[in-house]
């Protein structure tokens, strides 16, 4: 009996404390414009959309990774993931769940438009160190 | 023995915790989280000191396994450390200091009476089932402490980057590590998995630290209200 209590505590705390965690990533990312370039490449004209999020990915995948912001992809990949299927499965019970997984699901897409330009300004500099080498 | 896969995370790990420190003093943020870095030093002595009993020893040997759950249970302490100096930050505004260490030093031992009693009654290697059930028990303290703390920082409204980072962190790793021990005691005969998960979850915390030094500067801020799961 104890340990299956321990269990369900220890479970609901991870949920909540991993749900803040990733938060706290794209937190950080949300106050930082996205220029217009990247907008072009993203197709992201205002607010972000969820729908975007594994196109996003795909284009960062195709700049060289910065070793700084490969954990946080992941950690952010995995919370998309998990509102998703938050959405599909407990949506048609709780609406108003619906509305704020597609609002977190454009925060993560536009915390992945941010990495991404970030991580064309690192190719960019390595491109240039290799030309003035 | 263990196989080139526990190897190759026991590295990682060792590596993963030296980086902590490095990236604690390149930040020059060594002494201001002395109680993370003590903890990440002590978990890196550790991962050494294994290395070399296990080289002499063997992995079925009495000195390994000793040395396994009092390393455990000395590491699960300095972790209980670790978060208690979270505490202090947290609450530093409030001059609570003295009151966070007189209360972590109380819950301590109190968490060792508690584990004393559960076992007391066990006869054959008493001292090594303690010190399995103090470390069991210090992980279900740390996650309660860690939701308080966290509760602390959404309510006293903490802004500090960094701080939030470690705490929410420590929140995770603590969960995993908990949530471990608790599916063990449900299902024994998945011993296998049990054993080496903690291996897998022991790298998270250093990866997280040492992103919290390289991604945020001491001045770095965040709406605490943004992170709740229920906004405020």
């Amino acid at each position: 009996m104890m340990p299956a209590i321990i269990l369900v505590v220890s479970l609901a705390a991870l949920l909540q404390f991993f749900v803040s965690y990733c938060r706290s990533i794209i937190a950080a990312s949300v106050k930082q414009p996205l220029s217009a370039e990247v907008r072009d490449v993203t197709g992201i004209s205002r607010a972000a959309s969820g729908e975007d999020f594994l196109r996003v990915v795909q284009l960062l995948q195709l700049c060289p990774a910065r070793p700084q912001d490969r954990g946080e992809i992941r950690a952010v990949d995995a919370y998309f993931r998990l509102l998703s299927f938050l959405q599909s499965a407990l949506g048609r019970i709780v609406p108003a769940l619906v509305s704020w997984t597609d609002a977190e699901r454009g925060q993560c897409t536009y915390f992945a438009a941010v990495t991404l330009e970030r991580r064309i300004a690192f190719s960019r500099d390595l491109l240039a160190q290799q030309m003035s080498t | 023995m263990p196989g080139p896969f526990d190897y190759s995370i026991w590295i990682l790990c060792i590596l993963l915790e030296a980086s902590v420190v490095v990236c604690s003093l390149l930040r020059r943020s060594f002494r201001r989280y002395f109680t993370l870095n003590l903890y990440m030093l002590a978990s890196l002595a550790t991962g050494v000191g294994r290395y070399v009993v296990l080289a002499r020893s063997g992995l079925n040997s009495d000195e390994y396994t000793y040395f396994y759950y009092y390393s455990d249970a000395i590491l699960t302490i300095c972790l209980y450390f670790a978060l208690m100096g979270l505490y202090s930050f947290v609450l530093e505004e409030l001059g609570a200091a003295t009151y966070v260490r007189t209360f972590s030093m109380l819950l301590l031992a109190g968490t060792a009476l508690f584990s004393y009693g559960v076992i007391h009654q066990s006869e054959n290697r008493m001292l090594t089932l303690y010190v399995f059930e103090l470390s069991q028990n210090l992980y279900f303290v740390g996650l309660v402490l860690t939701y308080l703390l966290w509760g602390a920082v959404l309510k006293l409204r903490e802004t500090r980057a960094r701080v939030i980072q470690f705490i929410l962190s420590l929140g995770v790793y603590f969960s995993l590590y908990a949530a471990n021990y608790a599916l063990d005691n449900i299902y024994p005969n998945l011993n296998y998995i049990w054993v080496h998960l903690p291996q897998l979850i022991s790298t998270l915390l250093p990866i997280a630290w040492c992103f919290a030094f390289l991604r945020f500067s001491e001045d770095a801020r965040l709406a605490p209200a943004r992170l709740a799961v229920i906004p405020r």
